[in-house]
C-alpha cells in the first residue's frame, strides 16, 4: 500500500508545484522557492521508495490488458534517483543562470520544466510498456516549450526538428513496435525475461527490436540524432538537465527496459540482428565522437559528445548480459553527473562572459577558475579516468563485451575514450595555460550557479568511492 | 407511448422544424431548436438503452406490416450511431446562437434552424429505417437541406460550394436509386431484412452486381469517398461554421453508416465480394484518400480548409476498416466513425469560436490565440491531439483498432499508412499550433469566446478524453455491433 501511494505522490508532485508556480509568478523568490523546495521533496520521496523496495498500482486501465499502471523496480528506480537528485540542483543552477540572463517567460519555463519532472517519474516507474510510451510522448511535449524558449526563428526551427523527429519516430516506429508486441505476446507487461513466447519467430523479434531501436528516438541511436543538436537552442538548463539526463536518459533507460523486460536479454542475446545493432550502436559512438571533435561551438560539441556517450548504454542493452546491462545501468548515472557538470560550465561562462565556442575559451581558466575545474573533473568522469565514477561503467561495458565475444567492441570503447580526450581535455590546457584575455577579471557565475556545478563536480568523485554500492545494488534487480 | 420511440425519433425533429419557421425570432427559434434537439437525445438514449435491455426493436409504420408497409428497424449499431448523431446534434444547436451572431445577419437564423432540424431529421431517418426506399426519401431530404444549410455562408463562395455540392450530391442519390430500382425489380422487395434473405438465391449476378456498383458508387459521393471528395473541401470551409462543425461530424457518420449496412447486412460482404473484389478497392482508395487527403491538408492556410481535407483522410480510415472485412476491422470503423465525430465537432466548434472573435480561420488569424483565447485553443489542441491519435484521447483508441486489424489481417503495409497519415496530420495540426501559441498577436486585443460556445466546445474536448480513457461504452458498444454485422448473416 504504502509503495502505490508513494509512486503516485513521485508522480504528482512535481505537478503540483506548477499552481503554485503560477500563482507565483510576480514574486520570482517564492517561484523558485517553490521548485527548489519541490525538487528536494521529491528527492526525499523517491529515497523512501528506495527504502522500501518492490511494489504497484494500476491508475486506469484503458482496454482489456492495457493499463496505465506504476510499478516500482530497481531499473526504475536508479532512474528516478538520478533525475530527482538532479531537479534541485539544476533548479539551484537556473535561478542563477536565467536571472543572470534577464531571460522573458520564467514563470513558463518553471511551470514546463516542473511537468516534464513529472512525467519523467511516471516514465521511471512504468509498469508497462504502454504507459512508458504515455509517459515518453509527455516528455517529448512539456520539453519543446522549453527549447523553443527563446521564441526566435532559429528557436523555433530547432524546436520542429525536435518534435519532428522524436514524434516521427515514436509514431512511426515506436507505435508499430508497440502494438506488434501486444498483437504477438498479448501483453504489454514488463516482466524479467520478457513477455514473448516460445512460438513468435526470431524473424518478428528482430524486427520488433530495430523498430524498439529506432522508435525509441530519445536514445538518440544514429541516424535518428539530430533532434538533440538541434535542441541545444534551449537555455543552458535546459540543455543540462534535459538533455543530457531526463530526456535522454529516458530515451536509453526505455530501450533497456525494453531489453530486459520486454524480450529478456537471453532471448536479445540469441537474436540473428543482434549483432548488426551492436556494430550499429557502436558506428554511432565513434561518429558521434568525430563529429565531436570539429565543433566549435562548446554546445553543440557537448550535444554530439552526449549522442556517442549514449550509444554506450544502448550498446550495452544489445550486449545483452548481467555485467553490460550493469554497466548500462551505471553509464546512465554516471554520464548524468558528469554530462550535467559540463553543461553547466558552458552556460556559466556564457551568462558570465558571452563566450559559446570553444575557440574563445583561451585562459578563460584564469578568469574562472572554479568553472573550470568542474569542468576538467566532469570530461575525466566523461572519459572514464580514476578516481572519477565514470571509470565502473566503462569497465562494466567492457566486461560485458567480452562475455558476448564482441572484441571488437573493445577496440570502439577504448578508441572512443581516446577520441573523447582528444575532444574534452583540449579545453582545460587551452583554459589554464594561455593567456587571459586582456582587461578580464576574476569573474564566475552567479553563486547559486557555480554552487550548483561544485556539486556535481564532487559527485563524480563521490560516485567512483560508491560505485561498489551502485554496482550491488542493480545486481539485486531481478534481470531474467 | 415508449414503443413509438422509433419513429418519433425522425417525426420530432421533423415537425420541429416547420415549427421553427413560424417562429421568426433567432432567439425563440434557437430556444425551440434546443428543445427539439434534447428531446430528440433523450429519444435515442431511450432507445439505446432498450435495444441494450432488449434486442432490436421493429417499428411498423401506420401498423402496416413489412414488407408492404415500412419497417422501422433500430439494433445495436443503429442505435448507436443515432445516439451519437444526436449528441453531436446538441452541442452544435447549443453552440450555434453565439457563432451565427457573429457569422450571419440576424433574418438568417431562424432559416438556419430549420434546415438543422430538417438535416438532422433526414440523418436520423436514414439510420432508424429499415427500408431501402424510405433511405432514399430521408437521403434526399437531409441532402437538400444540407445544400441549402451550405449556401447560407456569409460570403459568395459559398453559393457556389452549394451548387457543387448539389449536382455530385443529385448523381450520388440518383445512382443510389438506380441500384435500389435494381433491387427491388429482382427480388420486389424494398425491406432489407427481405432483401437480405432473398438475394443469396438469386440467379442474376451480374444484376446484382450492377445494382451494388450503383449504390456503393452513390453512397460514396456522399461519403466524399476518394476520389469523388472534391465538393466536400469547398463546401465545408465555406459554410457556416456550425453547418460545418454538425455536417463533418455527422453527415459523412451517416453515408458510412448506410454504406457498411448495405454492404455487410443487405447484399453480405462475402456474396459481394465474390463478385467483385470490393474490399480490396476499398482498402485502395482509403489507403489514397488517408494519404493524398493528409498531404494536400499540409499545404493549406485556412484552418477549415485543412479540417475538411483531413475528414476526407480521416474517412480514408473508416474505409480501410470496412475494407478489411473482418469483424476486428469493422469494429475500428465503428470505433473511429464514433470517435471522429467527437474529434471533428470538437475541433469545428474551436474554429467557429475563434471566427466569432476574430472574424477568419486563415492561419495569420490564430496568431498569439494561445494567450487570447486559452480556453477555445486549449480544446482545440485536445481535439488535435486526438485526431492524430495520441494515447488517452479517443482517437488513439480507434487507431489501436485499426492497426490491430490490419496486423490481424496481415497487411503490414497497412499498418505502415495508418501511422504515417498520423505523422502527417502531426505536420498541419503543428502549424497551427505553432501559430498559436508562439507568434504574437500585434493590434487588436481580442477575447475569449461567449460561453455557450466554450461549454459544447469544452463538453466535445473533454469527451475526446473521456472515451480515450474510459472505454467501455465505445469499444464494447462498436465490438456488439461489428459482431452482430458479420455474425448476423452468413
Amino acid at each position: 500500500m504504502m509503495q502505490s501511494n508513494l509512486l503516485l505522490i513521485a508522480l504528482v508532485l512535481p505537478l503540483l508545484a506548477v499552481p503554485g508556480i503560477l500563482l507565483a509568478r510576480q514574486r520570482p523568490n517564492l517561484r523558485e522557492a517553490i521548485s527548489l523546495l519541490t525538487g528536494v521533496a521529491l528527492f526525499i520521496v523517491n529515497l523512501f521508495l528506495y527504502r522500501l523496495g518492490e511494489g504497484g498500482v494500476v491508475l486506469v486501465e484503458i482496454l482489456p490488458r492495457l493499463a496505465i499502471s506504476l510499478e516500482l523496480q530497481p531499473l526504475g528506480l536508479l532512474f528516478g534517483l538520478v533525475a530527482s537528485a538532479l531537479w534541485p540542483i539544476t533548479t539551484l543552477y537556473a535561478i542563477g543562470y536565467m536571472r543572470g540572463h534577464g531571460e522573458d517567460n520564467q514563470t513558463r519555463f518553471y511551470v514546463f520544466f516542473a511537468v516534464a519532472i513529472a512525467a519523467v517519474m511516471g516514465l521511471a516507474y512504468a509498469g508497462n510498456l504502454f504507459t512508458l510510451f504515455v509517459f515518453y510522448e509527455i516528455v517529448t511535449f512539456s520539453t519543446y516549450p522549453l527549447v523553443t524558449h527563446a521564441g526566435t526563428e532559429k528557436a523555433l526551427k530547432g524546436g520542429r526538428t525536435y518534435l519532428s523527429l522524436l514524434l516521427g519516430t515514436s509514431i512511426v516506429f515506436f507505435i508499430p513496435a508497440m502494438i506488434g508486441t501486444w498483437f504477438f505476446a498479448g501483453t504489454l507487461e514488463f516482466q524479467p525475461g520478457g513477455v514473448f513466447g516460445d512460438e513468435v519467430s526470431p524473424l518478428v523479434l528482430s524486427v520488433l527490436l530495430v523498430l524498439f531501436a529506432f522508435g525509441i528516438g530519445k536514445a538518440a541511436l544514429m541516424p535518428f540524432h539530430r533532434w538533440l543538436p538541434a535542441a541545444m537552442v534551449a537555455p543552458t538548463p535546459v540543455s543540462a538537465l534535459l538533455h543530457a539526463v531526463a530526456v535522454v536518459k529516458a530515451g536509453v533507460f526505455s530501450v533497456v527496459t525494453v531489453v530486459v523486460y520486454i524480450f529478456g536479454i537471453d532471448t536479445v542475446a540469441k537474436l540473428p540482428i543482434t549483432p548488426f545493432l551492436v556494430y550499429l550502436a557502436s558506428a554511432s559512438i565513434l561518429l558521434a565522437s568525430l563529429v565531436a571533435m570539429r565543433q566549435d561551438n562548446f554546445k553543440s560539441r557537448l550535444a554530439y559528445s552526449t549522442v556517442s556517450q549514449l550509444g554506450y548504454i544502448t550498446l550495452g542493452a544489445f550486449l545483452a548480459s548481467q555485467a553490460a546491462i550493469a554497466g548500462s545501468l551505471l553509464h546512465i548515472v554516471m554520464h548524468a553527473f558528469g554530462k550535467i557538470t559540463l553543461f553547466f560550465c558552458a552556460g556559466a561562462i556564457y551568462v558570465a562572459h558571452h563566450k559559446s565556442q570553444v575557440s574563445e575559451f583561451d585562459g578563460m581558466g584564469r578568469v574562472m577558475p572554479v568553472t573550470f575545474i568542474a569542468f576538467t573533473l566532469g570530461a575525466l568522469s566523461i572519459i572514464g579516468l580514476p578516481p572519477l565514477g565514470g571509470v565502473w561503467s566503462k569497465w562494466f561495458l567492457m566486461m560485458g563485451a567480452l562475455d558476448s565475444g564482441y572484441i571488437v567492441v573493445l577496440a570502439v570503447l577504448s578508441i572512443s575514450s581516446l577520441l573523447n580526450i582528444v575532444y574534452l581535455l583540449e579545453i582545460p590546457p587551452r583554459a589554464f595555460l594561455k593567456p587571459a584575455p586582456e582587461g578580464a577579471t576574476l569573474q564566475e557565475a552567479r553563486s547559486s550557479s557555480v554552487l550548483a556545478m561544485v556539486i556535481t563536480a564532487l559527485m563524480c568523485i563521490a560516485l567512483f568511492v560508491y560505485g561498489g554500492d551502485l554496482y550491488d545494488f542493480i545486481r539485486s534487480a531481478r534481470l531474467t | 407511448m415508449l414503443n413509438h420511440f422509433a419513429v418519433l425519433q425522425v417525426v420530432v425533429p421533423l415537425l420541429a422544424a416547420p415549427a421553427c419557421l413560424i417562429l421568426e425570432r433567432a432567439r425563440a427559434a434557437w430556444l425551440f431548436a434546443c428543445l427539439a434537439c434534447l428531446l430528440s437525445l433523450g429519444i435515442s438514449i431511450v432507445l439505446f438503452m432498450q435495444v441494450q435491455a432488449s434486442g432490436p426493436i421493429s417499428y411498423a409504420l401506420g401498423g402496416w406490416d413489412a414488407p408492404w408497409g415500412i419497417e422501422y428497424r433500430i439494433d445495436a449499431l443503429s442505435s448507436f450511431v443515432l445516439l451519437l448523431i444526436n449528441l453531436v446534434a446538441v452541442a452544435v444547436v447549443i453552440a450555434a446562437n453565439s457563432s451565427l451572431a457573429a457569422e450571419l445577419p440576424e433574418p438568417r437564423h431562424s432559416p438556419f434552424y430549420v434546415l438543422l432540424l430538417l438535416c438532422l431529421a433526414g440523418l436520423l431517418g436514414i439510420v432508424a429505417t429499415g427500408d431501402v426506399f424510405n433511405v432514399f426519401v430521408f437521403l434526399e431530404i437531409s441532402s437538400l437541406a444540407t445544400y441549402a444549410l451550405v449556401a447560407l455562408g456569409r460570403d459568395r463562395r459559398a453559393l457556389f460550394a452549394a451548387y457543387q455540392y448539389l449536382i455530385v450530391g443529385t448523381i450520388g442519390a440518383t445512382f443510389f436509386l438506380i441500384g435500389i430500382g435494381f433491387l427491388y425489380s429482382l427480388t420486389g422487395t424494398l425491406n432489407m431484412a427481405d432483401l437480405a434473405q432473398r438475394l443469396p438465391g438469386l440467379e442474376e449476378k451480374r444484376l446484382v452486381a450492377a445494382a451494388f456498383g450503383f449504390i456503393v458508387i452513390g453512397i460514396a459521393m456522399k461519403l466524399a469517398l476518394f476520389p469523388l471528395h472534391g465538393w466536400l473541401p469547398d463546401a465545408y470551409t465555406h459554410a457556416p461554421s456550425m453547418a460545418t462543425a454538425f455536417l463533418a461530424a455527422s453527415a459523412t457518420k451517416v453515408a458510412l453508416y448506410l454504406f457498411i449496412r448495405m454492404y455487410f447486412d443487405v447484399l453480405g460482404h462475402e456474396a459481394v465480394n465474390a463478385l467483385f473484389p470490393v474490399g480490396t478497392l476499398f482498402l485502395v482508395l482509403g489507403s489514397a484518400a488517408v494519404l493524398l487527403a493528409s498531404l494536400a491538408a499540409i499545404r493549406q492556410d485556412n484552418v477549415k480548409r485543412i479540417f475538411a481535407l483531413s475528414s476526407v483522410g480521416q474517412i480514408g480510415y473508416l474505409v480501410i476498416g470496412v475494407g478489411l472485412s473482418s469483424a476486428l476491422g469493422l469494429q475500428a470503423a465503428l470505433l473511429h466513425l464514433f470517435n471522429h465525430a467527437l474529434i471533428k465537432a470538437a475541433l469545428f466548434i474551436a474554429v467557429a469560436a475563434v471566427i466569432c472573435r476574430v472574424g477568419g480561420s486563415r492561419l495569420e488569424d490564430f496568431r498569439g490565440l494561445g494567450r487570447a483565447m486559452p480556453w477555445t485553443m486549449g480544446a482545440l489542441v485536445i481535439g488535435a491531439l486526438s485526431l492524430i491519435g495520441v494515447p488517452l484521447t479517443a482517437g488513439f483508441v480507434s487507431k489501436w483498432f485499426l492497426v490491430l486489424a490490419a496486423m490481424e489481417a496481415g497487411m503490414w503495409p497497412l499498418v505502415a499508412l495508418v501511422l504515417i497519415g498520423s505523422f502527417i496530420a502531426l505536420f498541419y495540426v503543428w502549424r497551427i499550433v505553432e501559430v498559436a501559441y508562439f507568434q504574437q498577436r500585434e493590434a487588436v486585443a481580442v477575447g475569449e469566446a461567449p460561453l455557450m460556445l466554450l461549454i459544447p466546445l469544452w463538453v466535445m474536448a473533454l469527451a475526446n478524453l473521456y472515451f480515450g480513457i474510459d472505454t467501455s461504452l465505445t469499444v464494447g458498444g462498436s465490438e456488439q455491433a461489428a459482431n452482430f454485422l458479420m455474425g448476423g448473416r452468413p
